[in-house]
């Protein structure tokens, strides 16, 4: 059953020849295998087991069920499962357990899905290379010398691995798609409030969002749009219906913005294969045209900026009393949050909650953070500008392919500037999607971003099948 | 904009942070380099424009005031790192005799 999508599984299952008991112990030996890459923080093995056989004896006393069953999903360490642990891979959240299920999984739990475990991540979401967790580096599934990309790093590599079907990531300025680029796996990030955040961990609230990881894009498509829609308990959510088909057919068009296709740091592999890949589709004839995007060398600095600031405001509640970690050296108020704080966090999220600070501080705020919100507003109008003539955005998820381990730890914003390209649809709120487009001369895997405008997962969605299939 | 070490002092003040020495040095380095970065939105003439400050938009109804989604006493107390037997979250005395 090796990397089959979930039409597949359940066709072998309704015609016997495989049960879900099968599935959950074929992604559990995969775990086995895989275990060098340290994937899962958690393996979920015998509650996995007693949920397939569940299913099987349901299948088999022919009772209804889920329309997502003899799926298997891993979920990030930030999304709450209730009754199980999760952490943010932080030690400031140590033996956290979750007291409610995020909305998003819910919905896939309600549609008889089996999580098989939680993976690792950058600590609170923050990095870009699986590099900053309390529990160690996830490498790379392709090449194990070099990043996985983050933060949904393992959430990458337990596809790539097929340690389960489709995993669940958070994606706040790329981390779902970087790391599925670095892989060679499919990552889709939803409009701003398509899917709810109620259960997620914050890092940045007006940027996070869950995504999905997987291989097929149907598989990816579809789990996606199950846990999309209102909820009540994310008032950030929207209330526009789900649109589950899409509109357009036949020919579409796309952008380019002519500074990132010719760009002189564009990986050389990365850069002949996208324009390979824009050639393909004019000749297929869809209308492929150049735009500008003046602000490009803005994304990042506005990015850095207003994240930064929502993490210093949402990571203010770790302190030392309520839940998670507390210092034995907490021997006054002041030094249970101030001691607590200071051993519990790493130092990439010390690093984020001291400019976070900075830019909301009095004196800092009308410069800094005002002025990266009006900066935001810029970039919003200038991409819904771009989708009044053209259906999707074009662009690569990264400059470069994944980087050896350990190579930039010293330079935070070398860091940052490699999410250039996958940061302009966390501002903007809109849909993306890295598909996997080709590998470079030495195997690393690379990805090519499509964007469009909001509420238009269904286009994505039929656009991405359309570009994978032939 | 520079940052210096009273500002990082106020920083730390501010997040609840206690960096140490070295760690300090560090972050004073790394913030003036990621500020290098992010002043060159001021190259950007912003006068007339809205900041951007809700991401959706939309007209949100209020809805009914009811209580509801609570945690039973018991399961809110459960992850403390202290608590008491009669279930109280316990920190160290805040006030003198």
């Amino acid at each position: 059953m090796k990397g089959q999508n979930l039409n597949n599984i359940q066709a072998a299952i309704r015609q016997g020849e495989l049960s879900v008991t099968q599935v959950v112990n074929h992604y559990l030996a995969q775990i086995e295998d895989s275990l060098p890459l340290n994937i899962y923080i958690e393996v979920f093995a015998e509650e996995a087991k007693k949920q397939a056989q569940a299913l099987d004896e349901k299948l088999a006393a022919g009772e209804s069920v889920g329309k997502l069953y003899g799926s298997v999903i891993s979920i990030k360490d930030v999304i709450c499962y209730e009754g199980h642990q999760v952490t943010a891979a932080s030690k400031i959240l140590e033996g956290f357990t979750s007291q409610f299920t995020a909305t998003a999984l819910q919905r896939l739990l309600d549609e008889d899905a089996i999580v098989i475990g939680r993976t690792n991540c950058d600590e609170f979401a923050m990095g870009s290379a699986n590099e900053n967790s309390v529990y160690g580096v996830t490498p790379n599934g392709v090449n194990s010398e070099r990043v996985a990309g983050g933060s949904s790093g393992a959430a990458a590599v337990s596809v790539q691995q097929d340690t389960c079907l489709v995993a669940l990531g958070t994606d706040t300025g790329g981390s779902v798609r970087q790391p599925a680029g670095f892989n060679g796996v499919i990552g889709m990030k939803p409009t701003y409030g398509r899917v709810s955040r109620y259960g997620v961990i914050a890092y940045g609230s007006s940027f996070d969002q869950i995504g999905v990881l997987g291989q097929h894009m149907e598989d990816v498509g579809e789990f996606l749009l199950t846990m999309a829609g209102e909820d009540p308990m994310d008032c950030t959510s929207s209330s526009q219906p789900v649109k589950t088909e899409s509109s357009s057919q036949g020919q579409v068009s796309f952008a380019y913005i002519d500074e990132v296709m010719n760009h002189e740091k564009l990986h050389g592999a990365i850069a002949t294969s996208s324009h390979a890949l824009m050639d393909r589709l004019e000749s297929e004839g869809h209308a492929v045209s150049k735009v500008q995007f003046p602000l490009l060398k803005y994304l990042v600095p506005a990015y850095y900026v207003l994240t930064t600031a929502e993490a210093s405001s949402n990571l203010g509640r770790y302190d030392g009393i309520r839940y998670g970690y507390r210092s034995e050296a907490a021997d006054s108020i002041k030094n249970v949050y101030q001691k607590t704080r200071s051993e519990g966090f790493g130092s990439e999220v010390k690093r984020r909650i001291m400019l976070g600070t900075f830019v909301l501080s009095s004196g800092y705020y009308d410069a800094y953070y005002t002025k990266a919100q009006k900066v935001r507003r810029l970039v919003t109008e200038a991409i819904h500008e771009i989708f009044e003539n053209h259906d999707f955005l074009i662009l690569p998820t990264t400059p470069n392919v994944a980087w050896k381990i350990g190579a930039h730890q010293d330079d935070p914003v070398e860091v940052y500037l490699s999410d250039i390209y996958t940061v302009i649809a966390n501002l903007t709120g809109i849909p993306a999607i890295s598909l996997p487009l080709a590998t470079d001369a030495d195997g690393n895997p690379f990805g090519i971003q499509l964007m469009s405008k909001k509420f238009s997962e269904a286009e994505l969605i039929a656009v991405s099948e359309m570009l994978i299939s032939t | 904009m520079k940052i210096d070490d009273a500002l990082i002092s106020k920083l730390e003040r501010l997040s609840r942070l206690e960096l140490a020495v070295e760690e300090r040095a560090q972050i004073k380095v790394d913030l003036n380099n990621i500020l290098q970065m992010v002043d060159t939105l001021e190259e950007l003439n912003t006068d007339d424009v809205e900041p951007l400050i809700y991401m959706n938009e939309e007209h949100k109804a209020p809805r009914e005031d009811i209580i509801s989604n609570e945690l039973p006493h018991e399961a809110a107390i459960a992850n403390a790192p202290v608590s008491s037997e009669s279930g109280h979250f316990l920190v160290p005395k805040v006030m003198d005799k």
